[in-house]
């Protein structure tokens, strides 16, 4: 305790204490020119063209900056999780009183000792079978009760039951809440997941987190998160940062979502689909009822149909019918064969009349034969003495040659 | 027939809608008798009239696990 004094010692400005410090810090040998090795993390590059930084190791962090004109060379692929070595002053910005690292020059430290960690956690837990393709189950297309492993005050947890709300409000949803960042998260998610997976009902379980630096987003990469999402006996859907973020949690899920939004998208179907799906079944109903009854109709008519071929009163009816088809027709078959029958045997006795050679012996001719019986037709067929039989119109008169057959003298 | 004689309104929507088609795929394969295709069709008309309001009064319901994994409370929309 100070000896109290006569008179209260004069203050000074806060403006005056932080130019102070500022003098004092610029003037120092070591703060004005030296290498800082850590993590870049927290890096910005507003439109000003400054680039705005936290360099940081296990303990404590350094704001750092690098003005437009000295950016440029090696800092166009600077990114959080990045170990780099930088160069260039400390002092103080007065108006935040706060002090940081004025960078000139940035070296490569080697990849980010974060992203070493990944990968060699990653390939173990690959070399594991892990995140074998194989042991990805499917996700249920229609959940009743879904599970969600978040922070119960991120907006990443809105964002979910904002889209589960509007996307398919059936669904019940259970939060198993649990810190997404800082040491205790990887344990509370262990604990939240496990809790999900014990509560009765629950189809598929959500872990999420809203997006965040490659560091807010580490415990989703702790060994002990990623084993306990692929061993969830409940299928996972990981919805971890935003799209260009992959966390192993997403390896290890079931099924990868970008965002948290994405991933309450994937895990249930779209009302708008459900309600066509319905109508469609509505429809599909009628018309099984229609196609029936229209079955039934043509089986109850072609019934009846039958019903009536084989009543007697048809039956009567059709026989004397096809009866007097018969009659009627046969009888007009007989008449017309007649008909014909005797035109024909007409005609014929007509022709044999003129045909009868006997009807030429009515005008004076004569038939001769020899006793062969012979019909002679030249005086080389008969000699003296030959006896022929003359035919004429109403008898036969026998002769005999009298001297030799003389042939008529050419000319004559 | 014992889902015949389920009661509709203890189901959820998936279990209805299940029902429903499978009460349409059984008509319109038209193995049924006549009556029994009837009694299917006044089923198929209440599972889809119970799905149709569970869809137009749907209202998410959340439930939070206390983080001690002992209790449930319930929260309000």
């Amino acid at each position: 305790m100070l000896q109290p004094s006569l008179f209260p010692v004069p203050s000074i400005t806060v403006s005056e204490l932080t130019r102070y410090l500022r003098e004092w810090m610029e003037s120092d040998e070591l703060l004005r020119d030296i290498w800082v090795q850590g993590e870049i993390s927290n890096l910005s590059r507003p439109a000003s063209g400054h680039i705005y930084f936290t360099l940081k190791d296990q303990n404590s962090a350094l704001k750092c900056v690098i003005w437009r004109t000295a950016a440029g060379r090696n800092t166009g692929n600077l990114q959080s999780g990045l170990a780099v070595e930088v160069h260039g002053y400390v002092s103080i910005y007065e108006r935040d009183g706060a002090y940081q690292l004025y960078v000139d020059t940035v070296r490569m430290a080697g990849e980010g000792s974060l992203y070493l960690e990944f990968m060699r956690l990653k390939a173990k837990l690959e070399a594991e079978g892990l995140f074998d393709p194989a042991r990805k189950r499917p996700i249920p297309e229609v959940p009743v009760r879904i599970g969600i492993v978040t922070s119960p005050t991120g907006a990443a947890l809105q964002d979910m039951l904002n889209t589960l709300r509007r996307r398919y409000p059936l669904v019940e949803v259970v939060i198993s809440p649990a810190a997404v960042q800082g040491d205790l998260a990887p344990g509370e998610l262990v604990t939240a997941l496990d809790r999900l997976n014990r509560e009765p009902g629950i189809d598929v379980i959500i872990i999420a987190r809203g997006g965040g630096s490659l560091e807010d987003l580490w415990a989703f990469n702790d060994e002990r998160v990623v084993r306990a999402v692929a061993d969830s006996v409940i299928p996972t859907i990981s919805g971890v940062g935003h799209e260009t973020d992959f966390t192993l949690t997403d390896f290890a899920a079931d099924l990868r979502a970008p965002t948290p939004t994405a991933a309450a998208e994937l895990a249930v179907p779209d009302q708008v689909d459900v309600r066509e799906k319905l109508v469609v079944t509505i429809h599909r109903l009628a018309d099984a009822l229609a196609g029936i009854a229209q079955v039934e109709k043509m089986n109850l008519s072609e019934v009846m149909h039958r019903l009536m071929q084989v009543s007697p009163l048809m039956r009567v009816r059709s026989d004397r019918q096809r009866l007097d088809e018969l009659n009627g027709r046969s009888l007009t078959t007989a008449m017309h064969f007649i008909q014909m029958a005797k035109t024909r045997t007409e005609s014929i006795g007509q022709r044999m009349g003129t045909l009868n050679p006997f009807a030429v012996l009515e005008r004076g001719y004569a038939i001769v034969t020899n006793p062969a019986g012979e019909i002679i037709r030249s005086v080389d067929q008969t000699f003296k003495d030959d006896n022929l039989d003359v035919r004429v119109s109403d008898g036969v008169i026998s002769t005999r040659v009298k001297g030799e057959p003389v042939r008529d003298k050419p000319g004559d | 027939m014992s889902e015949q004689k389920n009661k509709i309104a203890g189901m959820t929507y998936e279990q209805a809608f299940a029902e429903l088609e499978t009460i349409v795929a059984s008509l319109e394969s038209g193995q049924q008798p006549l009556e029994q295709s009837l009694k299917l069709y006044e089923r198929g008309q209440m599972l889809a009239q119970f799905c149709a309001n569970l869809l137009d009064q749907a209202e998410l319901k959340i439930k939070q696990l206390n983080p001690s994994g002992k209790t449930t409370q319930e929260e309000s929309e």
